[in-house]
């Protein structure tokens, strides 16, 4: 099982636009998932239950692979993603709903990998867990009154626990709309429910569901875009969709020129 | 009972370049210096090989933690002010150095019009053109007066830039040669002037040589790197109080600056300051610290919000429109507004860049344009600027894009480095129901009233936006563009505090009954506290403030030296003498 995984991991590695030659970094983290969520289908739209990626398949995937991967490492410089796992989401179901709709907010296409191929739920998940989850630098005392729009976020909820509430209503809506959980519907009917949530038309408790769905929105974005120190980014596919260099040290020789310089990304684990 | 220090002769409140040019400049003439900072200290080694957008840009590293003390806004003076919560939604300079760290650099003078804006614009146009409650005085002090001292701050801070061909009288030229003028600046420029316009490179306190200044400071060259603004600077190639002012008063001998220390009141004994209380937030100790002469060096916000609550000055009641402290908030915010020109086969560099590079012109500047005919005063100052764009920051799509999914995802991937923006820095006028004051109901962290901002959009200020994102439209069109998408603008104020370009409070001018300081930033009602800062401004020119804080910071200073060397007493006799003893 555990070999039959690692050489899945390594036809994958191949097939992805040309990470091996161009990254001088070792990082190949996180193929697996990929590969795992790819090849069950779980989000192109309900082939497999929510539930069940955490559950028996996760199990089933996942078993004894850690520590065969971890090993490899040492022999072909690929490093081993002990990060993909969770530090803030409990339930299956939640994140299961959250690897959906960012993959609907950023979807894989031919101009590379999406959301989750990218790693964002994962990037989420540690955002959420930490101080921006927690709105430590925020104003969080009372009291709390609803304003005019015009005044922004007066929720007391903080961004970790309007996370948990706004998921849940995604399948809620779901569920009213589609008699289906979220991440079993088709893809144009996810698509409309998020529109929904965007337009601000879902009921929600404590923050208008424009509110959470903009926070959804920017954070998938950070997650594709962020240095990988912070989990998304996977292996810099998020910067070379967007031709970015990433922390370059200076321009001054090049910045004048006429054409468009394309460079071959460095993250801050380079700066190291 | 607070803890008793010995008496020093100068304390400054804040260290940014209001603080950090006074502190030096007292240190230096041999005076002991003590400046109370409430951030942590930082040294250029804090901003090595932390290029990281998701650090600084989009979670705000350099920015004031808010869970201990935020302002409370309004968008309607008849509606409850609500606490700005979020950091998106209020960006201030924290640590040492304040906001001039993270600034983009930009440094201008403001025009000869906006010193004396009152007077011309009745000389031009007549009393009359005055809307009733537009608040515009004149600042007690000519553009001539304060030339030598904008002189002084663009040596210090190392500026580099090219004549402006509507600027106002120099001196002198700038101490360094403008920035690169990239593909896409040029572009900019070559439109602007065929459209009859006379454009320059921004004066950028991104040094273009490897700079010596005047107190023997260096500034480095800048390399570009696009992590500039929004963030310190790696290299030292950035013009700002760490390696220029905190280092000269560093080496005095005479200063000593002591970061992570709060000041939470102003000691008066009704004729002069005698000191400041402030609790050492590492230890929560709460400390008396008796001065001869206080200056309050800290950003907009708090200047007034210490005077406040220190209970010096009459505050400014809107109703009666006397009083003066918290009086004439003004603020870049509708500054945003421009126009976007995407184009379909060209490509530029826009990831290289740094804060201040970029292009301009004033052909619709101040009073450059005649307002006879038109619904507005003052005017705006267009620009295009090469930052150097992070992929999570800039995302832009033309319009009618969705902003998520797959076919966002397809066009901000295509425009990414296709897409250049053109906007207009307005000048905003004062209003006598836009102010500041103690919030009745939210606290900081000590128990304290927040400062409580009321600021209305008016006509005014929207016929002017309009009028600027017009003129953008134009220049970008001519720019050669496949898709110009002209920006709207909202109806209200949204009560976001985002581009540090906030000013008023504490205004300057000659008259005790409309203004808080005198020409020299010296209080008329405490004459050994100086109130440094764009907190002094009586409106907001339609240029970035760092420049006139510049300035004024180190007319100040002279000042601060007068008044020590010649015995005390006010500096300027007031206009209205018979207010004053």
């Amino acid at each position: 099982m555990a070999e039959k995984n690692d050489d899945k991991q390594t036809d994958v590695n191949q097939s992805l636009s040309n990470s091996d030659e161009t990254t001088n970094s070792s990082s190949n983290e996180g193929i697996s998932r990929r590969t795992f969520i790819k090849n069950t289908g779980l989000v192109a739209g309900g082939v497999v239950g929510g539930g069940v990626l955490g559950g028996v398949l996760g199990n089933q995937w996942f078993a004894g692979t850690d520590t065969e991967t971890a090993g490899e490492a040492e022999t072909d410089g690929e490093s081993n993603n002990f990060q993909e796992a969770r530090m803030f989401f409990s339930r299956d179901e939640d994140f299961n709903i959250l690897n959906a709709a960012v993959e609907r907010i950023f979807p894989e296409d031919e101009n590379g990998p999406g959301a989750i191929a990218l790693g964002v739920p994962y990037f989420i998940d540690k955002q959420l867990a930490g101080s921006w989850g927690l709105n430590a630098k925020e104003y969080m005392r009372g009291p709390f009154q609803e304003g005019e729009p015009e005044q922004g976020y007066q929720s007391r909820m903080r961004r970790n626990e309007l996370f948990i509430v706004g998921l849940r209503r995604i399948n809620e809506v779901s569920e009213e709309q589609w008699q289906e959980k979220f991440v079993d519907i088709e893809i144009e009917q996810q698509d409309e429910v998020l529109m929904a949530f965007d337009n601000g038309d879902v009921e929600m408790k404590g923050a208008s569901s424009a509110l959470f769905f903009s926070l959804l929105r920017n954070v998938t974005l950070e997650g594709v875009y962020s240095d990988p120190l912070y989990g998304g980014n996977r292996n810099m596919e998020g910067w070379r969709m967007k031709e970015y260099p990433g922390a370059q040290p200076a321009y001054i020789n090049v910045i004048e020129d006429e054409e468009f310089i394309e460079t071959e990304p460095l993250s801050l684990r380079d700066h190291h | 009972m607070p803890e008793q220090l010995d008496k020093v002769e100068v304390l400054v409140v804040g260290s940014g370049w209001a603080g950090g040019i006074v502190s030096a400049e007292m240190a230096k003439e041999g005076y002991d210096v003590v400046c109370l900072e409430r951030g942590e200290e930082k040294s250029v080694e804090d901003y090595m090989h932390v290029k990281d957008e998701l650090r600084f840009t989009s979670r705000h590293e350099m920015m004031q933690d808010l869970s201990s003390e935020t302002v409370t806004s309004r968008h309607k003076r008849n509606i409850t002010a609500l606490p700005v919560r979020m950091q998106d939604d209020m960006n201030v300079g924290n640590d040492v150095g304040g906001g001039s760290v993270h600034w983009s650099g930009v440094t201008f003078r403001f025009l000869p019009y906006d010193f004396e804006i009152h007077t011309q614009t009745v000389d031009r146009y007549g009393e009359e053109k005055i809307p009733e409650g537009m608040t515009i005085q004149d600042w007690g002090i000519s553009y001539e007066e304060l030339e030598p001292y904008y002189d002084r701050f663009e040596k210090t801070a190392g500026i580099s830039g090219e004549p402006n061909p509507l600027g106002p009288d120099r001196s002198d030229d700038y101490p360094n040669p403008p920035m690169v003028e990239t593909p896409n600046i040029r572009l900019f420029r070559d439109a602007a002037e065929n459209l009859g316009n006379h454009t320059y490179m921004l004066p950028a306190a991104n040094s273009t040589t490897n700079y010596e200044n005047p107190d023997g400071q260096n500034v480095a060259q800048c390399q570009y790197c696009a992590f500039c603004s929004a963030y310190g600077c790696d290299y030292g190639a950035k013009g700002d109080p760490i390696v220029t002012v905190l280092a000269t008063a560093e080496e005095t001998g005479n200063f000593e600056l002591r970061a992570k220390s709060n000041v939470r009141r102003v000691n008066y004994d009704g004729e002069k300051a005698t000191g400041v209380i402030y609790e050492d937030a590492t230890t929560g100790i709460e400390y008396e610290q008796p001065a001869d002469v206080v200056v309050l060096g800290a950003f907009t916000f708090t200047n007034t919000r210490l005077l406040l609550l220190s209970e010096i000055g009459t505050p400014y009641n809107p109703d009666t429109v006397e009083g003066v402290i918290g009086k004439n908030f003004t603020g870049h915010f509708l500054s945003k507004y421009g126009a976007v020109a995407f184009f379909n086969d060209r490509k530029f560099n826009l990831h290289m860049g740094a804060g201040a590079l970029g292009a301009g012109f004033d052909d619709y500047a101040g009073d450059y344009i005649d307002h006879t005919d038109l619904d507005f005063l003052h005017g705006g100052e267009v620009e295009i600027r090469q930052y150097g764009d992070g992929p999570i920051d800039n995302n832009a799509v033309p319009e009618g894009t969705p902003n998520w999914g797959q076919e966002f995802k397809e066009k901000s991937l295509y425009y990414t480095n296709r897409n250049l923006r053109v906007h207009f820095q307005v000048g905003t006028l004062p209003w006598s129901f836009n102010y500041l004051d103690l919030d009745p109901t939210y606290k900081d962290q000590y128990g304290d009233p927040l400062l409580r901002v009321t600021n209305e959009y008016t006509d005014q200020d929207r016929n002017l936006m309009s009028y600027g994102v017009e003129v953008c439209r134009e220049v970008a069109e001519e720019m050669g563009a496949d898709i110009v998408d002209a920006e709207e603008i909202s109806e209200e104020f949204d009560n976001t505090f985002t581009g540090g370009h906030y000013a008023g409070g504490v205004i300057m001018g000659d008259d005790p009954e409309t203004s808080a300081v005198n020409n020299y930033l010296q209080m008329w009602d405490a004459e050994n506290l100086f109130v440094v800062g764009a907190s002094a401004f009586p409106h907001f020119g339609n240029y970035n403030p760092t420049g006139t804080v510049g300035a004024l910071a180190y007319r100040a200073a002279e000042g601060i030296e007068e008044y020590l060397n010649n015995g005390g007493g006010q500096l300027v006799s007031s206009k209205n003498s018979t207010q004053k003893a």
